[in-house]
């Protein structure tokens, strides 16, 4: 591989002082907490909340317009809050999430500057965020006790989404369970806000805690029809991209079930691995990988044993099952963008007895053509009852038009 | 008696179906010209007497009709789910129900459990679509049905898009062929479209109910299906309830909802409802009063030239002809330049017939005191215009454009021309064109959008447009393709927008889309100082107000704004000497016809228009290279990297089997990654005793072999291609077939890393997940690593082992074939790439201009490239790729993660183009390709950094090359100013 070309402004640690970091929204509970997790290490991270149709637009006139969807969003948002005056364009920067995988998405970075360029901030420097350190930012190190409390952030927002999708369809007193979940997300910030370390058992506590907490919810005793949301990682949680899937689908009578982060991120992890085995690549760093691996399949386990220990509420799949599901669809070698694990994610619903699924993805989006798209056909013929719809999301995409074809998923669901 | 009414509003029309008892009492169906609730309200409304003080159930269904419910609170059934429900009950028999309505398409299949499917985003063959068509060829709707049942032949249109569809239409019409079979052929492509689109590799079979109002009217379209799905007339069914189905599920739905309304409070609901604020967002107005308006008005009046009275000029006078896509406009100039007659007008499908009028009137109206000295024709229909009437000059649009405007303003400096079917744009320096940008197949909003829009809605344009002047609230509709403006107004109807506010909304999304999609501009100061704004669609002030707000600039429009190619011709034509131009005489004995042939001069097989005139001159078009107007081929020694390639491949496939060939046949798809590749793969498996068989160069028929498997219609069309090639392979009755899984591609050390992109790399299990036909065969997609020779191996041996262990292939064997591979491989990239430096030496030792037309490996393609490596030699370049001359220059840095080894070499050629004058880049994309919208940006800037022209050509199923031929010759025409 060449020497890698150094085209961009590092954050370094004299910004680190006293620059605000632009966090985008992908999903509002985990990125919360990453917040809290970023300030812990001495970062004046933001996360941005911004909705509304100037996001779009901003977005479309600094991008070509035949890029995903996601970061057409992501650079309006910056964009729009770079322009907004609320923050001090030369004391502010971006971060971006980069998976340096071969889709169009690790490009967001660069789409990002060169967006920032045409509009007159080329100094904003932006982070990438990634665990193959595709970039240096000496102001901005990912250590080990970081990927810690990250993972801790996911855990406790994987669990806290999954209680409050089980929760709210049934609720009796409307709006207890998204109270209840937005009450712990506060908890939990102030909490991981101490510069102590963070101890284990005190996360499992709080697991049973939390689970309790949601367990007490009145509930009816109804059924409702379920409904799985997969699809590409930005358009599936995100509700500024996706037009509130989630709020439709629940409006609707409908129990939205959506895999939760940790899944992506194991399967990152699990990619490395697999080159190894499969491609004999990258053979020198794969015993770490494989610690990684293990530790956190470890920490997801642990926590599907306490859900399962304390409530009925539905666990999520353990990851290495998820894995099997795939064998006879799709290699587990098919590793870019959501790849494999979009296949998987839509068996592990079937295999959880959840038989509508939503598969969202942006207009164009290459790698689901094959893995999300693609796989509709074999997985239909496999489980017959099976009801998915693949719904695009695009700037120029109307509500009216998702909303009819949700609408049919739904008039044809199954239980 | 037991009544239920349904009501079912789509994207066009509104259908009330009663039933009393379970039978049909009454229906109505109405076009509602967007007028959704106040139309559906006058169809109940006409419905009062006849349920007068009575009690009944009712639900709605329909698009349109979700918003209403809504408001109202009326029970909505979902109208896929609706007509599956009418069909269970009155066809219990039925396999399969196709129905096709304003914009939405929906297949249902009961064989084996249920399944509905509707149409994506991106599809353009429906309803709309139709009527859009029917626009175009200046036909009613029912006349067009008419024609097309007496058609000849069927031409390929591209039947994806709506708007591919128009770009392959459009030619066909200006280069004379007849309306009959153009009818049909857009019939065919809506066929198309549903199978390939929806069906998606389902056999549609048995006993099929044909629904929705496109069905009902359309024989022609009926025809199309049946004999495309091969279907008796037992089997197909079109029912007479076949408009109303889904009102009448929406009915059967009301039955079981339980509750009864009466018609006064139904009525109350609906009115309370007329009239609803808008919740979809809106934009500003495009006047805040008449004042504004006014002045406005005022300054654009200054902008007129000057005329002269025909009947009072004597002398010399010129003349110029612009025969675009949609209109034909003529000008008369006097030697002063004065205009002396003019003419605008829809060219009505034959634009032949119509400038043989205008001569006429020319030729009448001059008498013996004016003298024709010179003509020119600029336009789509340059070609067959010129030919018909020896017009003396053919002129490239964008260089007339330049000349009419420059005229006009000396000064100025970018040049935006809307017209009806194109979006031209270029910046001028130093008194030359500087860079040209033409729309694409998804910014493609102009001109004619707006109009058919106007016409959907019961308008003429004129006052469509004025209406929008007056909105208060203008519809943001967005800025994509045409087909999610179409239902971004379906929103807006969904939420109350007027007609005024659609028309504002309309001019806003065409001007967002030329600036943001075309010109790729992020301010105003990127395009210029002195802007003329010009073409048909700025006679629209909404749409001028709207990019003089877009831009906050003020702007110049030619009061001839729709003139000015034809005013720019008519000043070039006056470097005539002598003219040619038909006489007055001749012109009453002129005659033309048009006949269809079928090129043979190769496997292309173009499709041929044949023009006849008097005295049997011909225009022969439709053919992609020289051979197929009876000529040879042009310059047969001129370097052709693409060609090159494509014989090396095929000779490649074509090497006599070895002796030892014992192990079987092996079928390599010659298509994606294939195409580079290829050499490494014969090497190893010729090497280990296989046969190895490749399919064929792709064609047309390639594509439409396996187009009915393909799961996703928004894919490249190179990904699309490989189905037929799978096919055609399993026809040849190959033991096996192979495509690897290749995440990464070679390592040429030039990038940050070395991917494939997703569709080249993993296509395979796409196509594994989705081709019945593979089942006959062994499908070998192992995941390899071809950047080990080591790993290659083991890979391959684990392949052989547990797909092939009868053959039993040693390791040893694999080891001497993977090297005879790459030795194959390093023979075949050594080879482009002296080719590539032979070419350069060539055209430079004989005067000859090159173009880099880069893209993939994959566009060297005869079918995916169209032919545009022979156009452009048949224009005088030699043709290069871009990874034959990538190694000529030194390391490119970009602004972009370089992360695919296929791109990474896009960089390099840009930075050779721009080391050498005498080399220009054209970049090929193929539509969808996601990738290149990181990659297009970046070539460009390095190009444009360096004072070169950027070109791009994005390119999918369309087999016309008009558009392709008006850019390159801009290129020409630029180059050689």
């Amino acid at each position: 591989m060449k020497k890698k070309e150094q085209n961009y402004i590092p954050f370094t640690e004299e910004m680190k002082k006293d620059y605000t970091v632009l966090v985008p929204n992908m999903l509002p509970m985990h990125f919360t907490l990453i917040c809290k997790v970023f300030r812990n290490f001495g970062i004046r991270a933001e996360l941005l909340t911004t909705q509304g149709q100037a996001i779009k637009d901003t977005g479309l006139k600094y991008t070509h317009n035949d890029t995903c969807y996601p970061a057409i969003l992501v650079i309006g948002q910056f964009l729009d809050a770079l322009q907004s005056g609320k923050y001090d364009p030369h004391k502010t920067a971006l971060i971006m999430f980069q998976t340096g995988g071969g889709c169009r998405a690790s490009n967001y970075i660069n789409l990002i500057r060169k967006a920032l360029e045409k509009a007159g901030y080329g100094y904003v420097p932006v982070i990438s965020m990634s665990l193959s350190g595709l970039e240096h930012h000496p102001g901005f190190r990912m250590s080990v006790p970081m990927v810690r409390r990250l993972m801790y952030a996911v855990l406790y927002a994987d669990l806290l989404m999954l209680l409050r999708n089980q929760c709210r369809p049934y609720e009796i007193h409307c709006g207890e369970s998204e109270a209840l979940a937005q009450k712990w997300t506060d908890r939990l910030a102030k909490e991981m806000d101490t510069g102590n370390r963070i101890s284990y058992r005190k996360v499992k506590e709080n697991y049973r805690k939390i689970l309790q907490d949601f367990d007490r919810i009145p509930r009816a005793e109804i059924k409702k029809v379920r409904v799985g949301i997969v699809g590409e990682i930005f358009v599936k949680y995100s509700p500024l991209a996706n037009n509130s899937l989630e709020e439709f689908l629940v409006k609707e009578g409908a129990e939205v079930t959506v895999p939760g982060l940790l899944d992506f991120c194991l399967y990152c992890v699990y990619n490395n691995l697999t080159d190894t085995k499969l491609l004999g690549r990258n053979k020198g760093v794969y015993p770490l990988y494989r610690i990684a691996y293990r530790f956190f399949l470890g920490k997801q386990q642990d926590l599907i044993d306490i859900i399962e220990e304390e409530t009925e509420f539905d666990p999520p799949t353990s990851f290495e099952h998820t894995v099997s599901l795939v064998r006879g669809y799709i290699g587990i070698g098919a590793k870019m963008g959501e790849g494999w694990l979009l296949t998987a994610e839509m068996l592990e619903l079937a295999d959880k007895g959840i038989k509508n699924i939503v598969c969202t993805q942006p207009f164009g989006c290459l790698p689901n053509h094959i893995c999300g798209k693609g796989m509709m056909r074999p997985i239909k013929e496999k489980n017959p009852d099976i009801n998915i719809v693949a719904i695009d999301y695009d700037a120029g995409a109307t509500a009216v038009n998702q909303e009819n074809r949700l609408k049919l998923m739904l008039a044809n669901s199954k239980d | 008696m037991q009544y239920s009414l349904g009501i079912d509003i789509g994207s066009t029309t509104v259908k009330t179906v009663l039933i009393g008892d379970g039978t049909v009492l009454y229906e109505r169906y109405e076009r509602h010209m967007s007028q959704v609730r106040t139309k559906t309200w006058e169809l109940l409304e006409e419905m009062h007497p006849l349920l007068e003080g009575k009690k009944f159930a009712v639900a709605l269904s329909g698009s349109a009709g979700l918003g209403l419910a809504e408001a109202c609170g009326i029970p909505f059934v979902q109208e896929v789910f609706a007509t599956g429900e009418v069909v269970k009950r009155k066809e219990p028999d039925a396999t399969a129900v196709i129905e096709l309505g304003g914009e939405d398409a929906k297949i249902i299949f009961f064989e084996g459990g249920t399944d509905e499917r509707m149409n994506g985003s991106c599809a353009g063959g429906t309803g709309a679509f139709i009527d859009q068509m029917a626009t175009l060829l200046n036909l009613e709707p029912d006349e067009m049905d008419r024609l097309s049942l007496s058609h000849t032949r069927i031409y390929p249109i591209a039947s994806r898009c709506g708007v591919f569809a128009k770009t392959d239409i459009q030619p066909l019409l200006n280069q004379g062929a007849k309306k009959e079979d153009v009818a049909a052929s857009i019939y065919q492509a809506v066929v198309n479209q549903t199978i390939a689109g929806l069906a998606q590799g389902r056999k549609i079979r048995g006993k099929v109910l044909f629904l929705g109002g496109p069905l009902y009217y359309c024989q022609g379209l009926r025809e199309r299906f049946k004999e495309t799905l091969k279907l008796s007339d037992e089997e197909a069914i079109f029912p007479d309830y076949g408009r109303y189905a889904v009102a009448m599920g929406a009915a059967l739905y009301a039955e079981k909802t339980g509750s009864l309304t009466d018609m006064d409070t139904l009525l109350e609901q609906i009115k309370s409802k007329l009239s609803v604020s808008g919740s979809t967002n809106r934009l500003p107005p495009l006047f805040a009063s008449r004042e504004e308006y006014d002045a406005f008005h005022e300054r654009h009046a200054k902008a007129d030239v000057a005329k002269k009275a025909i009947e009072e000029y004597s002398g010399k006078a010129y003349l110029g002809i612009d025969c675009g896509s949609t209109t034909t406009k003529i000008v008369l100039l006097s030697e002063d330049r004065e205009i002396l007659y003019s003419y605008y007008s829809s060219n009505r499908g034959n634009p032949v017939e119509i400038v043989r009028e205008q001569l006429t009137t020319v030729y009448w109206l001059c008498g013996d005191r004016i003298h024709i000295a010179g003509s020119a024709v600029t336009g789509y229909g340059e070609e067959l215009i010129r030919h018909a009437f020896g017009v003396d000059l053919g002129v490239v649009e964008t260089i007339a454009h330049y000349t009419a405007a420059k005229h006009f303003l000396p000064e100025v400096d970018f040049i935006l021309d809307i017209g009806g079917q194109d979006i031209k744009c270029f910046r001028i320096r130093n008194g030359a064109i500087d860079s040209i940008m033409l729309n694409e197949a998804c910014s493609s909003g102009c001109g004619s959008f707006i109009e058919t829009f106007a016409r959907s809605m019961g308008y003429e344009i004129d006052e469509f447009a004025s209406k929008g002047l007056l909105s208060p609230a203008p519809v943001n509709l967005g800025s994509r393709c045409t087909v999610f403006m179409n239902s971004s107004v379906k929103q807006s109807q969904r939420d109350g927008a007027t007609v005024e506010d659609i028309s504002a909304g309309l001019s806003v999304s065409v001007v967002k889309n030329a600036i943001y999609k075309v010109i790729r501009a992020g301010s105003a100061d990127e395009l210029g100082e002195h802007i003329v704004v010009q073409g048909g669609t700025f006679y629209n002030d909404a749409v001028l107000r709207a990019f003089e707000q877009e831009l906050g600039r003020t702007v110049i429009r030619p009061a001839i704004a729709g003139l000015m190619g034809a005013y720019g011709a008519a000043l070039y034509s006056m470097r005539v000497k002598e003219s040619t131009l038909l006489g007055a005489e001749a012109l009453t004995q002129f005659t033309h016809t048009s006949s269809s042939a079928v090129c043979k001069g190769c496997t292309n097989h173009c499709h041929l228009t044949v023009n006849t005139f008097s005295e049997g001159k011909k225009f022969i078009s439709g053919n992609q290279c020289q051979k197929g107007l009876g000529l040879k081929a042009q310059s047969d020694e001129t370097p052709n990297l693409h060609a090159f390639k494509r014989s090396y491949l095929t000779e490649l496939g074509e090497k006599a089997p070895a002796d030892g060939a014992t192990r079987g046949t092996v079928g390599l798809p010659l298509a994606l990654g294939m195409y580079e590749l290829l050499p490494l793969w014969h090497g190893i498996f010729t090497s280990l005793g296989f046969r190895v068989v490749l399919s064929g160069m792709s064609t047309k028929r390639t594509y439409e072999k396996g187009q009915f498997s393909i799961p996703s219609d928004t894919a490249c069309y190179p990904a699309k291609l490989m189905h037929g090639h799978i096919e055609e392979l399993v026809e040849r009755g190959v033991d096996a077939i192979f495509y690897p899984c290749l995440s990464y591609n070679i390592d040429e050390k030039e990038s940050d890393n070395y991917y494939n992109c997703p569709v080249v790399a993993y296509y395979s299990e796409l196509l594994g997940g989705n081709m019945e036909s593979l089942n006959a065969v062994r499908f070998l997609y192992p995941y390899l690593n071809i950047n080990s020779r080591k790993e290659l191996v083991r890979g391959l041996s684990r392949m052989f082992t547990e797909q092939l262990p009868d053959r039993k292939i040693g390791k040893g064997e694999i080891v001497r074939a993977v090297r005879r591979g790459f030795a194959e491989y390093e023979a075949y990239m050594n080879a482009v790439r002296a080719e590539g430096e032979r070419a350069l030496a060539w055209a430079r030792a004989n005067g000859k201009r090159i173009m880099i037309l880069a893209g993939r490996p994959y566009h060297a393609d005869a079918e995916i490239g169209h032919g545009i490596d022979k156009l452009a030699v048949s224009l005088g370049f030699a043709v290069v790729s871009e990874d034959s001359i990538c190694q000529l220059t030194e390391h490119q840095p970009v602004r972009v993660l370089n992360q695919w080894t296929y791109h990474a070499r896009l960089y390099r050629a840009a930075r050779y183009a721009s080391e050498h004058s005498d080399t220009e880049l054209v970049q090929l994309v193929s539509f969808g390709c996601g990738v290149d919208a990181i990659t297009t940006d970046e070539v460009r800037s390095i190009l444009e950094k360096n004072g070169k022209f950027y070109t791009q050509i994005k390119i999918d199923e369309i087999t016309n090359l008009g558009a392709v031929r008006i850019r390159l010759r801009s290129l020409v025409g630029a180059l050689e100013q």
